[in-house]
């Protein structure tokens, strides 16, 4: 089967749950904070999603704009936590 | 004069007499000639900012004219009441008093709210006691989450990280208390021919710190324009009760004794009026932090807090669209 990368995956969640389904041009690399994309109920969104879809458990001092500021940060720290715990895949939905 | 030198907690000083004669006038301009209405309602809750509202606008109305109400429910602090008594007895009003519990257990606000705490803490329940708190971050590169802090009923306390659905869950069902509240203002208002005053402070009114149709609605709003410090200068002179001044502002919302700054501004009220003040100025967060006691990036990192704090509040302060 073949598995959407996790970049596209976040990059869906990002569009359809904070742009309303509507790109408007959101780049990977582009802030959420700075492109008023998102506020601190978002984030708690974002976590939710992350920790649901992936299995991985986001700990509190990795709540920081490094992990979780861009479709980039995101998937990089994804990438990072699934390499560190490799039993936990990827959830189906 | 240097920018620089002036930057201290200073700015905040106002004339107290001036401001309070400024202020009357503009509330006796709004409830008699704009509002056409003969006094005004004042929800009081024992805090500085309702207190400070009812003198105001006892000075601006006459005694005579000022409805001030309290409403207590299940969760309520005891001292709410009593420090409201204080305010009614000092302006020598008399009170109306309405308990809002059985509207808010009609509306199953308590049962919502708990169903929503156990998406968390599955073993909530009765004779546990609760709040929700931000950490207090001053750290510009971490997200400041809600958690829910349970009291288990043998004092041992639960703090979890909220998930989106417990989250809103609980804001939901608790927002039932501010508009309840506010329906019982607007009750009384219709009942005398008056005018509903807010009671925000700056702070509140810009950072959206209340709730929509609920705290947030009102017919004119005395104190929006002030911040949380000044508010305090204005109450000294009004002659506001020391206990009422010296109380530590709390949101008076959850079984759990809740401050304001674990609920909304992660850092001390003061600190937060200088950031406010500062970012309302101009001024940069390097000559901010010194007055404030903080470092140049914690300043900096406010100031961005402000401003998305800002964003969400549009929603809070919108009017109705009328569409197409």
């Amino acid at each position: 089967m073949q598995t959407t990368p996790i970049s596209q995956q976040v990059r869906a969640f990002v569009v359809e749950n904070y742009l309303f389904g509507r790109d408007e041009g959101l780049g990977d690399e582009d802030s959420f904070l700075e492109a008023g994309v998102i506020d601190s109920t978002g984030v708690l969104e974002l976590v939710a999603f992350l920790e649901e879809r992936f299995g991985v458990k986001v700990a509190n001092d990795e709540l920081i704009t490094d992990n979780l500021d861009s479709i980039q940060k995101v998937t990089a720290y994804l990438q990072s936590k699934l390499e560190a715990a490799p039993v936990m895949q990827e959830r189906s939905r | 004069m240097g920018a620089q030198a002036a930057v201290s907690a200073d700015m905040l000083r106002i004339d107290p007499a001036l401001e309070t004669e400024r202020i009357i006038t503009g509330i006796r301009n709004a409830v008699f000639q704009q509002l056409r209405r003969k006094g005004a309602v004042i929800g009081v809750s024992g805090g500085i900012d309702s207190s400070t509202v009812a003198f105001l606008c006892a000075r601006a109305l006459g005694p005579e004219r000022v409805q001030i109400l309290f409403t207590p429910e299940a969760d309520s602090s005891p001292d709410s009441l009593r420090l409201g008594r204080l305010v009614a007895e000092s302006l020598k009003m008399r009170p109306a008093v309405e308990d809002i519990t059985p509207i808010l257990q009609g509306a199953r606000c308590y049962e919502r709210r708990d169903d929503a705490v156990r998406l968390v803490v599955p073993e909530y329940g009765p004779g546990c006691k609760f709040k929700i708190v931000l950490p207090n971050l001053l750290d510009p590169s971490q997200y400041s989450l809600f958690s829910v802090v349970v009291q288990l009923p043998g004092g041992e306390t639960r703090k979890v990280r909220l998930t989106p659905a417990a989250y809103l869950g609980i804001v939901a069902a608790t927002n039932f208390k501010q508009r309840a509240r506010k329906m019982m203002e607007y009750h009384y208002a219709d009942l005398l021919h008056f005018a509903v005053a807010g009671t925000p402070n700056l702070l509140e009114y810009d950072q959206g710190f209340f709730v929509k149709n609920g705290d947030g609605a009102a017919d004119f709003k005395p104190i929006a324009h002030l911040y949380k410090s000044q508010v305090y200068q204005l109450a000294e002179y009004l002659g506001v009760p020391e206990e009422i001044r010296r109380r530590p502002p709390t949101t008076d919302t959850y079984s759990l004794e809740q401050s304001q700054e674990e609920f909304y501004f992660t850092v001390s009220l003061e600190k937060m009026d200088l950031c406010l003040y500062g970012k309302n100025h101009g001024i940069s967060a390097a000559d901010l932090a010194p007055a404030a006691g903080m470092e140049a990036e914690q300043v900096e990192r406010m100031y961005g807090m402000i401003e998305a704090k800002r964003k969400v509040a549009r929603y809070l302060h919108a009017c109705l669209l009328v569409v197409p």
